[in-house]
């Protein structure tokens, strides 16, 4: 099995490699028919976090955004890609505060003002995937707080610029990772950003730290959720119960997510609408 | 969805290459050069085989029509390990 080698002549080709494991993988390489389709699911995934978004205020409960998502879904192609994954019993993620990710909507979490809430959503179109998420604040926030969302934020669109043809994998991680410490955050290891598309969590893992330089070479059609997760605190985490993951601290957590296409072009955010510019969220 | 590190299988054996492998009984056909051997199965496919480290540790010699056992891969049934002459 070389490094960089290409399979010819299946359907969709793929690149087979290493992973900093040692693993064997395959990261699918996506065409543009394929890329259309994702980005379908992405613009749905993006039109419901949008507005979940505006719908958050205090007083609001998690399970109301998740009402609120299954009516925006009404009528849309396709279907929630959380619901029944693993077991997950959502269409969203709902993470407050400390809650890191994969937060379970509830009737009896109330969002009050100051705390941050993470959505994220997924949605599965004709068979492709797509994944996104934003942190958003409750009412007025400590100013301590929009700095955390601001500097995830910028370690999202820093990981993305960095999706082009030649870099390699670590070259995203460390840019999350340096930007994120810089800042005196920290990047939890424990999740990683990952490969999408038929399947939701594919090959390769984008783990938000890294060295540069090292890790697979991204290529013309690979199609990768990246999703910086961080603490404001320290990188520890705890799992609360078999979904929810929280920072060992107690610190707030921020996390920002998209699906991200190589293209001959540069970065293609999937999981916005094409003429939008600036930062991703 | 964030994606758990520990979701794929970690580092080690997803096929296991021992068990795995198929033994016959063939007869030695003709010898080639670097203790190779063309040898013929019971059902009179040919298959190049070599012979084992451990056979060749213990200066057992192989000749042309002796019975042996053969080991195949399941990945390529047309190589093969000798790994026992018979009396």
């Amino acid at each position: 099995m070389g490094y960089g080698d290409r399979e010819q002549g299946s359907v969709s080709e793929f690149l087979l490699g290493t992973d900093s494991r040692g693993n064997e993988m395959a990261i699918h390489l996506r065409s543009a028919e394929e890329l259309e389709k994702m980005h379908r699911a992405g613009l749905i995934v993006h039109e419901v976090l949008a507005a979940l978004r505006a719908a958050v205020k205090p007083g609001v409960t998690t399970m109301d955004l998740e009402k609120l998502a299954d009516q925006k879904l009404a009528g849309k192609p396709g279907k929630p890609a959380f619901k029944g994954y693993k077991g997950y019993p959502c269409s969203l993620c709902t993470s407050v505060n400390g809650e890191i990710v994969h937060g379970i909507p509830s009737p009896k979490r109330k969002l009050r003002e100051g705390d941050i809430v993470s959505i994220d959503f997924g949605m599965e179109v004709d068979g492709y995937y797509a994944d996104s998420a934003v942190t958003v604040p409750v009412g007025e926030i400590s100013p301590e707080l929009q700095k955390l969302l601001d500097v995830t934020r910028e370690s999202l669109d820093r990981a993305i610029d960095k999706m082009r043809a030649g870099n390699r994998l670590g070259d995203v991680g460390h840019a999350v990772q340096s930007w994120v410490e810089q800042n005196g955050y920290s990047v939890v290891r424990e999740f990683v950003g990952h490969g999408i598309g038929t399947k939701m969590h594919d090959e390769p893992n984008l783990p938000n730290y890294g060295d540069a330089g090292r890790g697979a070479r991204l290529q013309e059609g690979m199609v990768i959720a990246v999703e910086p997760m961080v603490n404001a605190g320290g990188p520890e985490v705890r799992m609360r119960d078999e979904w929810v993951a929280e920072t060992a601290d107690g610190s707030p957590s921020a996390h920002f997510e998209h699906t991200v296409a190589v293209t001959a072009n540069g970065p293609w955010i999937l999981t916005r609408p094409k003429e939008m510019t600036g930062p991703s969220w | 969805m964030a994606k758990p590190v520990q979701d794929d299988k970690k580092k080690g054996d997803s096929g296991n290459t021992k068990e795995d492998a198929i033994e016959v009984m063939a007869t030695v056909k003709e010898p080639l050069p670097n203790a190779m051997f063309r040898v013929e199965l019971e059902n009179k496919h040919q298959v190049l085989a070599h012979v084992s480290g451990k056979m060749r540790k213990n200066f057992i010699r192989i000749l042309a029509g002796d019975k042996v056992a053969v080991e195949l891969s399941p990945y390529d049934l047309t190589r093969g390990r000798i790994v026992y002459r018979y009396k």
